[in-house]
């Protein structure tokens, strides 16, 4: 019984807890979340027909979107 | 350093919209939002009409960025110019300076109630975790941490839009205009596209007569 009554009183005092949503401006400077880069992430699994690069490897992922980038050029696909 | 962008190549598109509805379904980019559209220039001039294709062009100096009160845009370090759509309120000033028209606001509330802007995010998601279902409800897919390119441009039939880092594209374009020529000699599927046989080699020079 005790245990439920602290348990109670834990789940009411939960309530008054704030977090802090008022977010202070600086004049010209982004306030928001940080934003997490595409090398960061694990490629894809080769049926999904992503790019292959190495996690955390900025020059890698670079390579492989370009790659990607240059089979929008028909005639180096059509003269290979 | 990657710096990616968006070229059209306004003597290829031939409006067909697929890459406004590419966009509009890999990001379920909801009605009345249009983060890309097809645009008409010279229209009604017989024999001048072009069609370019146009969404966020990610401003190296964006005006959107230098206008916002709460400053909630951010550009990548492969340049693209995103939003964080927790601090947006709204305002519209972004429309308004933007010259390209690409910011966007639902206005799916009563009153007309203007929601937090939204926009081409060139397929590079937003700041939440990427590839994350927050992520894709608030900004659309996050294609660039799949090592794929926005959808716009890989889905594009005639190859008129192009993307990816400004100095590759431009390449491809530069290439593209040297091969085909200019006036006439732009026109016809052999002198845009090639004769697509396997082993063929690509015309030393532009050729003199437009082949339709």
């Amino acid at each position: 019984m005790r245990a439920f009554f602290l348990a109670l009183t834990l789940f009411g005092l939960a309530a008054c807890g704030e977090s802090e949503q008022v977010v202070v401006y600086k004049q010209g400077k982004y306030q928001g979340k940080p934003d997490s880069r595409p090398w960061d992430n694990e490629p894809l699994a080769q049926e999904l027909r992503g790019g292959s690069w190495t996690k955390g490897n900025r020059e890698s992922w670079e390579e492989s979107i370009k790659a990607r980038q240059l089979a929008q050029h028909e005639h180096k696909r059509i003269y290979q | 350093m990657a710096r990616m962008k968006f070229l059209c190549d306004a003597e290829r598109c031939i409006e067909c919209n697929g890459c406004v509805t590419a966009c509009k379904n890999e990001n379920e980019v909801p009605w009345g939002v249009n983060r890309r559209r097809v645009v008409t220039i010279n229209d009604g001039v017989v024999g001048a009409e072009k069609s370019i294709s146009v969404a966020c062009m990610h401003c190296s100096d964006a005006p959107c960025m230098a206008v916002c009160p709460v400053d909630c845009f951010y550009r990548t370090d492969d340049g693209v110019v995103l939003h964080d759509k927790d601090l947006c309120i709204g305002c519209g000033y972004c429309f308004y300076a933007c010259p390209f028209g690409a910011p966007q606001f639902p206005q799916a509330g009563a009153f007309g109630l203007r929601g937090k802007m939204d926009k081409c995010t060139f397929c590079a998601g937003g700041p939440e975790a990427d590839r994350s279902d927050a992520e894709f409800q608030k900004y659309g897919r996050n294609r660039l941490a799949e090592g794929k390119l926005p959808a716009c441009a890989e889905m594009c039939s005639t190859k008129a839009l192009l993307g990816g880092d400004g100095d590759v594209i431009a390449d491809i374009y530069r290439d593209r205009v040297v091969r085909r020529g200019k006036g006439s000699e732009v026109w016809g599927w052999g002198t845009a596209y090639g004769p697509g046989k396997p082993g063929a080699q690509p015309p030393a020079q532009p050729r003199t007569g437009g082949r339709s």
